[in-house]
């Protein structure tokens, strides 16, 4: 199946990627190539199969709610662009 | 340090080991002197992100001072690298991505901690595929890693730099992660050895994320008493990470002595297919004579899904990526564009501006197979096969105690031959995208060549054979000496 234009530009957004004019027409082609690939999966028989969440057959474990982890905001925002005052900070939002 | 250790970066880590204990040479003079060879020969290979000498002398030092106090651990005063997928306090730990090129983790990987416990002294991070995904190394925004034995040839990947540097001799090990074959096709495209444990035998913590429900962390060595080494220092619960196993840790170091008398060994037909190159396969099957003549046994097994492993595998990596892969939004670490118009903007053109094409390529194939419409007839489909896959080795399983078969379907590749098809490279892992797909055990060894390039064996062990998939290679590497080679040019 090849994917249009349009479509791959629908997922860039979803996926929130900006690519140039070049970037997506290189898409259309790639994309379309491994959906190709990936489709011959359709003709397996999968009627009452389970689908396969986790590789091994275990459950999710829980632990006790109680605080392990200490505040340690200002070291690790020293990997953040821009910070004041232990905020984040983004372009605008709210106008 | 006197002229008779200008030999210490031939030897593997567990005749180092013997060295250290001996008092031959002190961890000081073995770093000092695999800093310099990585000084002297990486420019050819690239396969350093960041070399980290000033804290390899002093961890260098202070296993020097454990040891006079007889307070050495399992890996005191051993040289290692880690992939820079792992995060390491304090260091630059980039996965090979411009998105990571200013992150300084501010803490270590559950891996990274463990082997420093043990004393181990890390010379660096090695180079890789951009976020693990590619099989040749030249994905990375670092450049590509070349391969020891053919400079004009790839290293394998995602694990190239591990894999270049093991085999190249400028350190006895290396730590890799496998999504879809990310050690041990390197490992076969190199001459070394690499194992993938059972999937939530090592810790994922602080092993930057790619495809959650495949990923795993193992090592790049020379030889097989290697890896039992250090996978018996890396292995183990861990509370922090979810899908961590309770479940002891072996002795692996002890068992890898025991022969291979009446060991089972299963043969799958769709391994030998004409997608194999031939002469490899030639390889691959005086491998498994060689096991035989050890008193293993070559039982046929069939595993009929094993076809559909690597259309599985690009739904569902895909989509684990693409969900993982969201954290980096320019704000909280990694890349940022500048003067971003709105929130979108910032997103968008962090994110465009940070990935490489491969990375990109994956996280809108995992949008796609996750978007509305689409879900049941990619993702649902993909899960269900994959079922199928994980049932055929459960079955195959019952007969026999491991699959070999080859670990790559040709040598190593030259570098820029695959890279414009992304199908042609993904075919690469064929044999060993399966073992993720089921969470199984699985460990390439060198087995002969083919044109002066390393060919791999494969081995696949049931779920927490690594005992056996580490005895099997430490026996054959006992009566065998692949493992032995070096590259001409680094010897």
């Amino acid at each position: 199946m090849s994917l249009s234009k349009d479509q791959v530009k629908h997922i860039a957004m979803l996926a929130r990627l900006e690519l140039s004019e070049d970037e997506y027409a290189e898409s259309v082609k790639k994309l379309s190539s491994i959906v190709d690939f990936v489709d011959q999966l359709s003709q397996a028989d999968t009627r009452d199969v389970v689908p396969m969440a986790h590789p091994l057959d275990t459950a999710q474990r829980l632990r006790p709610d109680v605080v392990i982890e200490t505040d340690q905001r200002d070291y690790f925002q020293q990997n953040a662009a821009a910070v004041t005052e232990g905020l984040y900070l983004v372009p605008k939002v709210i106008e | 340090m006197s002229a008779k250790h200008t030999d210490l970066h031939t030897r593997s880590m567990t005749e180092l080991a013997a060295g250290l204990d001996k008092g031959e040479f002190t961890s000081v003079e073995l770093t000092e002197s695999l800093l310099a060879r990585i000084a002297e020969q990486d420019a050819r290979l690239n396969a350093f992100i960041t070399v980290t000498g000033e804290q390899a002398l002093a961890a260098a030092a202070k296993a020097d001072k454990a040891r006079a106090a007889g307070d050495a651990g399992a890996l005191n005063g051993l040289p290692i690298i880690h992939k820079d997928i792992f995060c390491t306090r304090g260091v630059k730990t980039t996965c090979g991505s411009k998105m990571l090129d200013n992150f300084i983790s501010p803490y270590d990987a559950t891996v990274v901690e463990k082997m420093a416990d043990a004393g181990a002294v890390v010379l660096g991070k090695s180079n890789m595929d951009e976020f693990a995904m590619g099989s040749s190394n030249e994905t990375s925004f670092f450049g590509p890693v070349r391969n020891p034995w053919n400079l004009e040839c790839s290293p394998g990947g995602s694990s190239g730099g591990s894999s270049a540097a093991v085999a190249a001799r400028l350190a006895p090990a290396a730590t890799g992660t496998d999504t879809g074959g990310s050690i041990r096709q390197p490992a076969a495209l190199t001459g070394t050895v690499g194992i993938k444990p059972t999937y939530g035998r090592v810790s994922r913590y602080g092993m930057i994320a790619f495809a959650s429900s495949l990923d795993q962390a193992g090592v790049i060595t020379r030889t097989a008493e290697d890896a039992a080494r250090l996978l018996g220092v890396m292995a183990g619960f861990d509370k922090r990470d979810s899908t961590s196993i309770d479940r002891p840790v072996p002795d692996y170091l002890g068992s890898i002595n025991q022969p291979i008398k009446g060991l089972r060994v299963g043969i799958v037909r769709q391994h030998f297919d004409a997608g194999l190159d031939p002469q490899c396969g030639e390889r691959v099957k005086e491998a498994i004579a060689v096991l035989e003549s050890l008193g293993a046994t070559a039982v046929e097994v069939d595993l009929p899904n094993i076809d559909l492993s690597v259309p599985t595998y690009y739904v569902v990596a895909p989509a684990e990526c693409s969900s993982n892969l969201s954290r980096f939004d320019g704000v909280r670490f990694g890349h940022r564009a500048e003067n971003a118009e709105d929130l979108m903007d910032l997103y968008c053109r962090s994110r465009g501006e940070g990935f490489g094409d491969e990375v990109k390529r994956r996280i809108m194939t995992g949008t796609y197979v996750l978007s509305a419409g689409y879900y049941d007839a990619y993702y649902l489909k993909a899960q269900q096969v994959r079922h199928l896959i994980a049932d055929d080795f459960k079955k195959a399983f019952a007969d026999v105690d491991v699959i070999a078969g080859p670990t790559s379907p040709t040598p190593a590749f030259r570098l820029g031959d695959k890279v414009d098809d992304p199908i042609t490279m993904y075919l690469n892992d064929i044999y060993t995208i399966g073992a993720n797909l089921a969470g199984l055990p699985g460990m390439s060894i060198p087995c002969g060549f083919v044109d002066d390039l390393p060919v791999g064996l494969h081995l696949v062990g049931a779920h927490f054979a690594e005992e056996t998939l580490l005895r099997c290679s430490h026996q054959y590497q006992q009566h065998t000496d692949w493992h032995k080679a070096c590259p001409e040019d680094f010897k």
